[in-house]
């Protein structure tokens, strides 16, 4: 019975200090973006990297799933006459929930694995120890910027998304399913609420932040030399990806639930 | 009657140094005095806690047990903000480089500059150059990656940004390590001539011991977490301690006993 308890129990141990240090990681980060010195060289570069060179990802992620959305919703609402639904159940899936999530998984694999490789080796090159001599916060230096770039990125992807994916469905709709271009696009707006928009953006943001946050802290963290920097990358995608998926559930339940 | 000389004061003094990992004390009770303008170099074997000694004093690590003392203060006592203060005045050359493989090579000798010092970016650059002379490099270098250098030359532009500020004290972690014989022995010369020409103490921890006698003044021996001798420099080949003899000479049989597992 004993060794079953301390089976359970030594699990649920390490998962609860791993959550204490992130939440205190997370907290040391965002502490220096309140105090100066500002990095503002890193901050754009993170910036860049994470919003302009994901740009091309993201889009053609959004766009086919666009596409595949408005022919998969067409075929369904076949059966029940509903295919006028297809140009809203577009939209609001789309706003809400696909482009926000897409997004932000596609960002993981790509940034966030970057982030994890890039501050590991430093780890591991003792870099980050030679930014503590030389008078730099590496804490101040390598992650608030990106916390903020997370932040700031994520819903400008996902605003983009959002456009290429409505895209997406109207060019399948209107080529191959014979909707009316302007019937498709006053449908496609007249169900569109700000609240969708915003709700997808809050989420993105969030998203953002998580990814810049275990690309980072899995980064910080890592030991050894080239397995621990494999192995940094790889739990930095995972556990990004596991939050965006949990964090998804929490804020539409918060945004959305009577 | 003339006034009594006061006695000089240690640079670095660190009484009773310890620090564990776990169930292994690396450093059990260090005790170890370093005069200002002296260059010291400590040696030992692998895993006898070299690195440790150095990021403790660069408080990098933070140790279990006992007090450095830098100019008199103990810098473990002291606030975040003050201690910054202190460590604004060390300058580190560590043992692979540690240059930023993200910035070109004369951003890395001016990071310190731009980061203490608040220097302009342009003149930042100059001096940068000037810095790279001093260590037998091109200004031409600075537009260089590190990845694109040889390791003499990584070494070279590491020690660069380690004197850019022109620290009081500066560490040296096996700054030979990987170098052909040359090639080293010019990268302790230049070390040589920096540290002369700033007047600064100098920590030096290394295996090998042509660069140890190049570089140091005095010498310390660092085994079972403790100092089990010092003395001039000169003298590590023919120190009489039983430890130091089989070190130096790199003999199998004496009172080292190489652990074969961790």
């Amino acid at each position: 019975m004993n060794s079953l308890l301390a089976a359970i129990g030594r699990p649920v141990l390490v998962l609860c200090r791993t959550a204490g240090r992130i939440a205190l990681f997370a907290l040391s980060g965002l502490s220096h973006l309140v105090r100066p010195p500002f990095h503002v060289r890193m901050f754009v570069r993170a910036l860049i990297e994470m919003a302009y060179f994901s740009l091309p990802v993201v889009a053609l992620t959004a766009i086919f799933t666009g596409m595949v959305l408005a022919l998969q919703s067409y075929t369904g609402f076949a059966r029940f006459s509903a295919q006028s639904a297809v140009a809203s159940v577009v939209v609001l899936s789309v706003t809400r929930e696909l482009g926000p999530v897409l997004a932000g998984l596609m960002v993981a694999g790509r940034v966030g694995a970057a982030m994890a490789a890039e501050i590991g080796t430093m780890r591991v090159t003792d870099q980050i120890d030679a930014l503590a001599t030389l008078s730099t916060d590496p804490m101040k230096y390598l992650v608030a910027p990106r916390l903020l770039a997370g932040v700031i990125a994520l819903p400008a992807l996902v605003v983009v998304a959002d456009i290429l994916g409505v895209l997406g469905g109207y060019i399948v709709s209107t080529t191959s399913l014979g909707f009316n271009p302007a019937a498709y696009l006053h449908s496609t707006f007249s169900y569109l609420e700000t609240i969708d928009v915003v709700s997808g953006l809050v989420k993105a943001a969030v998203f953002g932040f998580l990814i810049a946050l275990m690309g980072c802290y899995n980064g910080y963290a890592t030991r050894g030399g080239a397995e621990g920097v494999g192995a940094a990358t790889t739990a930095a995608v995972v556990s990004a990806s596991i939050l965006i998926l949990a964090f998804d559930y929490v804020l539409t339940g918060l945004f959305f639930s009577q | 009657m003339s006034a009594a000389i006061p006695p000089k004061q240690p640079k670095i003094r660190i009484r009773g140094l310890e620090k564990s990992f776990g169930e292994k004390k690396v450093l059990d009770g260090v005790d170890l005095d370093i005069m200002p303008g002296t260059s010291l170099v400590v040696i030992g074997g692998s895993g006898s806690g070299k690195s440790v000694l150095i990021k403790c004093v660069l408080n990098l690590i933070e140790p279990d047990a006992g007090t450095i003392e830098i100019d008199g203060e103990n810098v473990l006592a002291l606030s975040p903000r003050a201690r910054r203060a202190v460590y604004a005045r060390i300058g580190m050359l560590f043992q692979n480089g540690a240059l930023f493989d993200s910035l070109p090579v004369w951003e890395n000798v001016a990071f310190g500059l731009l980061a203490r010092h608040r220097v302009r970016r342009a003149e930042a650059r100059v001096r940068a150059g000037e810095i790279l002379g001093q260590v037998g490099l091109e200004a031409t270098c600075g537009a260089l990656f590190p990845a694109e250098l040889s390791g003499g030359m990584q070494k070279r532009v590491a020690l660069a940004r380690a004197i850019a500020s022109r620290p009081d004290i500066l560490f040296f972690d096996e700054p030979t390590t990987g170098l052909d014989p040359i090639i080293g022995a010019v990268i302790d010369g230049l070390i040589v001539d920096c540290v002369k020409r700033l007047g600064s103490t100098a920590v030096a921890i290394t295996h090998d011991m042509a660069s140890a006698q190049r570089i140091g003044d005095e010498a310390a021996m660092l085994h079972g977490g403790k100092i089990v001798w010092s003395g001039p420099a000169a003298s590590l080949l023919k120190s009489g301690n039983p430890v130091v003899d089989q070190f130096t000479h790199g003999r199998r049989e004496g009172p080292i006993k190489m652990e074969l597992r961790g």
